[in-house]
């Protein structure tokens, strides 16, 4: 908030010269105080920051981009090119913050931006003595000598030249949110034709959404029509009749999509506790009503850009709805009947117009009339050579129909050169504008389906009669085409004669069109221009299309709620309490967080904590949760048929209550996953995939099914959020188990072989699947219970197996143990490996059909210079191994071409005690006992190798067999 | 006039004479009936590879034909990173290659197209991520190609604005390839254009290529909308449309068309100073000169010929954006756009002759094919030169897929809406 | 973009998998040997400017694969059916 200060007190009674004695919509009882560089002032509710701004005869508000010109404030809207400043400060600060649409607030603060050290005195204005050399263009054709000075001098100069306004460079501390709203009709402009269209549709009982960019519904009429209450009270009594303000549609997207962004406390200080800044809404619309009205073009001519020269509509707005005066005397420049309006909207206020000029010979009578009622000397054929002032408008030079020059005093150049219809969102789908010469503006072509236009948006205008004027002849001094840009004239001059004639490279040389204002009031200017030059028509010059969105939209709208820690979701896996319990560290695997180790009291070593919980293991017993294995429950006549056709190996002859290795192939011939799969029933299968995989294989299965052999009969369903598993592993585990599996059953090793599966209860009647199966290489089962009984079950093994001293293990140890017995996971069943690189060929069966089966044959997937699956163990024993080293012979040159193959996983064995490590070597089966280098100049390690066979751990297997 | 050299010398001349001396950047040429090599497409492709052919190869007459205006497609609407961090041997050499090329391009071509090596850095959020990068880091200096695996201290003295205290995926580290960087798109495009025009070849714009006349399996020239224009040889470069442009020789190719969204937000002053891509999610971030934030992220992942993508990819960009820079909340987008990509089934591209004799084929350059110009028109030049594949594209023959030799970077097989 | 799914009503395609091409049908060969029909299966794809027929998957609603006629042009769709019953219907002999 503002501090109460002498300052304070002076803007509280500050005079505001530049507010009318009465009008506008503003609340002249509710004063608003706001800071602009520094300085307090006041303003009243219903004010915008450039309304108040101009009340208090400011009128220098910003410097250009490249010349670092004097801007002021030229529209009363979403278009402003000039009018920027930074809104707020600290986290909070927003660059490039147009003050034509910013609602002032009290304790608003603003700085303007892009200038040094001040506005009124901003060095960077030397530009304008170099402008000769900063044409279009002109950073192509130098700064190239010598190369090494682009990145160290040249570049870092543009940089700071350019950007516009500083971003505060901390985390935005507020809040965004996204909803979805469905309709029949949604209505885009709340003007007088978007109430209308409203009207009619929520007349006829359809559920309708307006949305309106500004804060107070009505658009021009705001301040200008008497009935204007009356028919928003009438819209407002429809329950089905959603009005948005403050809510931009900015773009159109397929399916009669829409998106809309609502600023639901950008007009509060911040925002109150827990409400969001902003909204974003995904509106999907049976139908669509543009009715978003028509934007001003200025005029082409000398200096039209000093603060001062304002489009005709604003000053009319700030008259009507601001009860401000944009100046004391004006000058007004149009070719259009349009500009009546504002003829009259002068007189009403009683600012004196010295001259109503126009290039037209002719122009009507009620023109005619419209001026010199308001006293203003009427120039036809008539045009504005410059403007003259420097950081303000004090004067023009005419250039009259009969040559010379009149000299003029103005404060405010009222300017008009047409309006375009402001159309954008009908070309968001590719509609391409066609080119009226009644109204000289492009009105909507081809329409997104679903979309109709009303109003000015379709080139419906009151006074359409205009005539273009692109360019005023005999103009002298800079005249802009695009302001924010600092385009001129001459640089699409330039560009013309450089060949870049065709829209697109027209603004893209020159930039034109290209800044914050989406070249609003820029586009047809420039395209009317290189019509001109080039002596062709609009249409052959080309047409403007619009990109969204049609007013720039904060990231943190799109993005919503999803950051920092609810960028995705995250999946606990039913042991998660009890993991949290035992003081688990957690690790992300895919969207599951699982736990990596568990560090006892007094430890801080992760390869401490994870070799005691191996060492465990592998002497007595452990418990691990494996429940985010994907789990898919295969049912059908034919359920082994097809596990034929998915799996590379045979399946016919599973028996039931046995489980079997699997290998699955992507069609194209490269392995995809592999898992294990048990036949419960006659033909009920239970299928088990990687980790990372589950939601890929599941959406495989069904389409294998779906759409290759729909006339199986089987069915799908994942299981993995049904069953909570917990791998129960080492020579203990079966002692353990019997304490908690019901007497009736039993699980010897003769009923319960290795690769055994048994559907049984446990503590005394809760239904549970056991499978022996062991990752670990130890005497190992898998204990699956109903989710809601996976911590209680976790907590239950602990009990049972306290007379071992069983350890809760993690991820860590799993991965030890697997690399110690060689089994391949993510990092070699990386996409790329094939089943001879993992030297599982032989489960490639011959008898039958299988997905990849024809293209795993391809002579390139059997290659025997691929790199295929070996063990490595460092020929000095103390050396550590890392994964994504890379093998090259010992002695030869660490080049491309000595590359042989990487280290896929590496560990430390607590059972061999050194480290070990997987990788896939050119040849490499047949190279063991050979040293190979392993070279990881990233992490300068590089060191010797022994090739050995990859099971280090039990290479026959006998203990899981135990 | 107008073919005065660009230097400062000249700007400052041009300037003090209200620039009346610059003439075309490059000639509208008009057709002749018959071309030694006809590029088809002036996209960065096409106007480089008729460039390197006019600068290093006698072949005779050169044009390029393009259905609008040069540099209008991909070349013009991409997020402008340069980089050579590849993996495989069938890549890592042709885009290092680039990458040298980009790094004397403005000398050679006399042109400005704003080559900044600001660094590209990757970032990981798992081991096992890291892992990879170490693999591909330590692949890419086998291949002499610089790389850095940084640690998370590293990371967050080179950029200190990521989430690093509240991140849904801690980051844990990158992978930092130093001469990596961004290019001023368009100047490229422009800039080839230019200097092929210097030397002699022929750009015609606003020529649409309808078909492609053979006899006997041998072309003979292009069919176009300015008449019947004859060949020795035609080069396709018209990525986002080759299937289209191809099966006018009746050949089918293992492409998709795909959209992929770019952006950029309002104006700012320095803030980012690096390319940044993020690790556990679809989005990639860099500034330009002119002060706007570009990014990006994956591609719409349907088939699409709309030059334009929709609010589910856009969503999941902004999101990855700000998971990683909370910064960017209150940055505005100002224009989000989409490009066609020439998603092939490996991810990898092809330059290779094609069973239509004369008529070669450089496609399928997927969301990658800017970092890729300079040495995409090098190699295409040559193989158009001299019938045989530059070594350093030997890799991206046509015939890969049937013999499965397939250059799958990220190992997703045969699926192009996931490379 | 919102697709039409005969079970679950419109939903927006960020429900949906895309997997492509619908044309192509899998060599009922066995899997003899990477032929020519396999290759063309494997990596070959219709990606016309017009119409397209395409593998769409529900991911997020019922798990049925789609095969939707969309314009690849303008996104617009034409036609959304089952999968499943497409590819009955094709093995029916005509």
């Amino acid at each position: 908030m503002l501090q109460k200060t002498d300052h304070f007190d002076a803007a509280q009674r500050s005079p505001q010269p530049f507010r009318l004695p009465t009008g506008g919509v503003i609340d002249r009882g509710e004063a608003r105080l706001f800071v602009f560089d520094g300085k307090t002032y006041r303003g009243y509710a219903g004010d915008t920051l450039a309304s108040a701004l101009l009340a208090n005869g400011i009128r220098l508000v910003g410097r250009s981009f490249k010349y670092h010109r004097p801007r002021g404030i030229l529209t009363a809207g979403s278009e402003e090119p000039n009018a920027l400043v930074e809104l707020r400060d600290g986290a909070r600060r927003e660059p490039n913050t147009k003050a034509t649409v910013a609602e002032l607030y009290d304790g608003l603060q603003a700085t303007s931006q892009h200038r040094f050290p001040s506005l009124k005195f901003d060095l960077l204005e030397v530009n304008s003595l170099l402008s000769p050399i900063f044409a279009a263009g002109f950073y192509y054709k130098t700064f190239m000598w010598p190369a090494s000075f682009w990145e160290k001098i040249y570049e870092p100069l543009i940089r700071r030249a350019a950007g516009l306004g500083r971003a505060a460079g901390l985390p935005d501390p507020d809040i965004y949110e996204k909803s979805t709203a469905f309709c029949d009709v949604l209505v885009i402009g709340g003007g007088e034709a978007g109430i209308a269209a409203a009207l009619q549709a929520a007349r006829s009982g359809s559920r309708v959404i307006l949305c309106d960019e500004d804060f107070v519904l009505g658009g021009r009429a705001i301040g200008e029509s008497a009935s204007l209450a009356e028919r928003i009270a009438e819209l407002q009594a429809y329950p089905e009749l959603k009005i948005l303000r403050r809510t931009t549609v900015f773009g159109v997207y397929d399916g009669g999509t829409y998106g809309a962004v609502e600023r639901v406390a950008d007009h509060l200080l911040k925002p109150a506790p827990h409400q969001p800044r902003q909204r974003y809404w995904k509106i999907i619309a049976k139908t669509s009503v543009l009715a978003t009205g028509a934007t001003e073009r200025p005029l082409v001519f000398g200096n039209n850009d000093r603060p001062g020269a304002m489009l005709s509509g604003a000053v009319s707005r700030y008259i009507h709805r601001f009860g401000v005066a944009p100046g004391k005397k004006a000058v007004v420049f149009a070719n259009n009947d349009e500009v009546a309006g504002t003829l009259a909207a002068l007189r009403d206020a009683n600012i004196a117009v010295a001259a109503y000029v126009d290039p037209r010979a002719e122009i009507s009578a009620a023109l005619r009339q419209a001026a010199t009622a308001c006293g203003a000397t009427v120039y036809t054929g008539a045009a504005i050579k410059t403007t003259l002032g420097r950081l303000a408008v004090t004067g023009v030079e005419i250039i009259p129909a009969d040559g010379g020059v009149v000299k003029l005093d103005c404060d405010l150049l009222a300017m008009s050169g047409g309006w375009n219809p402001a159309l954008q969102l009908t070309s968001h789908l590719d509609g391409k504008p066609v080119w009226d010469e009644k109204i000289a503006a492009f009105i909507p072509g081809s329409l997104p389906p679903g979309m109709q236009v009303t109003g000015a948006a379709a080139g419906d205008f009151t006074n359409p009669a205009t005539q273009p004027l692109w360019q005023v002849r005999g103009a002298t001094g800079k005249a802009f085409v695009d302001f924010q840009n600092d385009v001129t004239a001459n640089d699409v001059k330039l560009a013309k004669q450089e060949g870049f004639t065709s829209v697109e490279h027209l603004k893209r040389y020159t930039t034109l069109g290209m800044a914050t204002d989406q070249g609003r009031t820029a586009n047809v200017n420039g395209l009317g221009l290189m019509a001109e030059i080039t002596a062709k028509s609009i249409e052959q010059t080309g047409t403007t299309r619009f990109r969204p969105p049609y007013t720039p939209v904060a990231l943190g709208a799109l993005a919503g709620a999803h950051r920092g820690q609810h960028f995705k979701p995250r999946r606990l896996t039913p042991t998660h309490q009890w993991a949290t319990a035992k003081n688990a560290v957690f690790v992300d695997a895919g969207m599951w967080l699982r736990a990596q180790y568990f560090p006892k009291p007094g430890e801080t070593d992760w390869l401490q904590i994870v070799t005691r919980e191996v060492t465990a293991v592998r002497n007595n017993v452990g418990i691990c949760d494996v429940t985010t294995l994907g789990k898919i429950d295969i049912q059908g006549r034919d359920a082994a048929k097809f596990l034929e056709r998915v799996y590379t190996n045979g399946w016919d002859n599973l028996k039931l209550g046995r489980a079997r290795y699997g290998l699955m192939l992507r069609e194209d011939g490269f392995v995809m996953d592999d898992g294990t799969t048990t036949r419960l029933g006659d033909t009920h299968y239970l299928m088990t995939t990687t980790t990372a995989n589950a939601g890929k294989i599941f959406q495989h299965l069904e389409f294998c099914h779906q759409w290759l052999w729909p006339e199986l009969d089987v069915r799908f369903i994942s299981v993995t959020d049904q069953w909570a598993q917990i791998a129960i592993a080492g020579p203990n585990s079966r002692d353990t188990l019997r304490s908690i599996v019901d007497p009736q059953f039993d699980i010897s090793n003769e009923t319960l072989p290795y690769m055994g599966a048994q559907e049984l209860t446990i503590c005394d009647g809760l239904r549970a699947r056991l499978f022996r199966l062991s990752f670990s290489g130890e005497l190992a089962y898998e204990l699956a219970v109903p989710a809601g009984f996976g911590n209680a079950l976790a907590q239950k093994l602990m009990q049972a197996g306290e007379p071992f001293g069983i350890t809760p293990y993690g991820t860590e140890a799993l991965g030890v143990m697997r690399i110690e017995k060689g089994h391949p996971a993510g990092n070699e069943l990386n996409g790329q490996t094939t089943a001879h690189d993992l030297g599982m060929a032989k489960l490639l069966s011959q008898k039958k059909d299988f997905i990849g089966r024809a293209m795993a044959a391809r002579p390139a997937l059997t290659d025997p210079n691929r790199p295929t699956l070996i063990g490595l163990r460092p020929v000095n024993r103390a050396d550590r191994l890392r994964a994504g080293s890379h093998l090259l012979p010992p002695g030869a040159e660490a080049v491309a071409k000595n590359d042989q193959g990487f280290v896929t996983s590496v560990a430390y064995s607590p059972s061999l005690l050194h480290w070990v490590g997987l990788g896939l070597l050119a040849h490499g089966p047949s190279r063991l006992g050979e040293i190979i280098r392993v070279y990881d100049p990233v992490r300068n390690g590089d060191l010797l190798a022994e090739i050995v066979h990859p099971v280090f751990y039990d290479p026959e297997g006998v203990r899981l067999r135990g | 006039m107008g073919f005065s050299r660009y230097s400062i010398f000249s700007v400052i001349a041009e300037a003090l004479r209200g620039h009346s001396g610059w003439g075309p950047a490059w000639r509208d040429a008009i057709p002749a009936p018959k071309y030694d090599v006809v590029s088809v497409g002036g996209g960065g492709h096409g106007l480089a590879a008729a460039y390197y052919l006019a600068r290093h190869h006698a072949v005779g007459r050169i044009a390029v034909v393009e259905k609008g205006w040069i540099g209008g497609g991909n070349v013009g609407r991409n997020t402008t990173i340069v980089r050579s961090n590849y993996m495989l041997p069938g890549n890592a050499p042709f885009y290092e290659w680039s990458m040298k090329l980009w790094e004397g391009l403005e000398q050679d071509i006399n042109y400005n197209a704003m080559v900044s090596q600001r660094g590209v850095l990757n970032l990981c959020h798992t081991d096992a991520q890291r892992d990879a990068y170490a693999r591909r880091g330590n692949s890419m200096r086998l291949h002499g190609i610089d790389s850095e695996l940084l640690d998370l201290a590293a990371v967050k003295k080179m950029v200190p604005y990521l989430d690093y205290k509240n991140a849904r995926f801690p980051i844990q580290g990158g992978l930092l390839q130093k001469r990596g960087g961004t290019v001023r798109h368009d100047a490229v495009a422009w800039g080839y254009a230019r200097a092929a025009d210097r030397l002699g070849v022929d750009i015609i714009q606003n020529c649409e290529v309808t078909g492609i006349r053979q006899q006997a399996g041998r072309v003979l020239g292009v069919e176009t909308t300015r008449g019947f224009i004859g060949a020795g040889k035609v080069g396709l470069a018209c990525a986002g449309h080759s299937s289209q442009v191809a099966a006018m020789a009746g050949l089918r190719l293992p492409i998709e068309s795909h959209a992929l969204q770019a952006f950029v937000t309002e104006g700012l002053q320095p803030l980012i100073d690096n390319v940044i891509t993020f690790g556990a999610g679809h989005f990639y971030i860099s500034q330009s000169d002119k002060g706007g934030l570009v990014f990006g992220g994956d591609i719409d992942g349907y088939n699409s010929y709309a030059q334009r993508g929709n609010l589910p990819t856009i969503e999941d960009v902004c999101e990855g954006g700000m998971a990683l820079m909370p910064m960017l909340g209150r940055q505005r987008l100002l224009r989000h756009w989409g490009g066609i990509m020439d998603m092939s089934m490996d991810g990898s591209p092809i330059i290779d002759k094609t069973p239509v004799q004369g008529l070669y084929l450089n496609a399928g350059w997927c969301y990658g094919g800017f970092k890729a110009t300079p040495a995409s028109g090098w190699c295409f030049a040559h193989l158009l030169a001299r019938d045989e594949p530059h070594e350093v594209a030997a890799a991206y023959r046509l015939d890969r897929f049937a013999a499965g030799y397939v250059i799958d970077e990220k190992g997703v097989g045969a699926q192009p809406n996931l490379h | 973009m919102r697709i039409n799914c005969p079970y679950c009503g419109e939903r927006g395609s960020e429900e949906f998998a895309y997997h492509g091409d619908a044309t192509v049908t899998r060599p009922r060969d066995g899997g003899a040997g990477p032929n020519a029909a396999w290759i063309d299966y494997v990596y070959l794809r219709e990606n016309p400017s017009g119409l397209h027929r395409e593998l769409w998957y529900h991911a997020s609603g019922c798990q049925s694969w789609l095969v939707v006629t969309r314009d690849l042009r303008t996104h617009a769709i034409a036609r959304v059916e089952l999968a499943r019953s497409v590819a009955l219907a094709r093995m029916e002999p005509s």
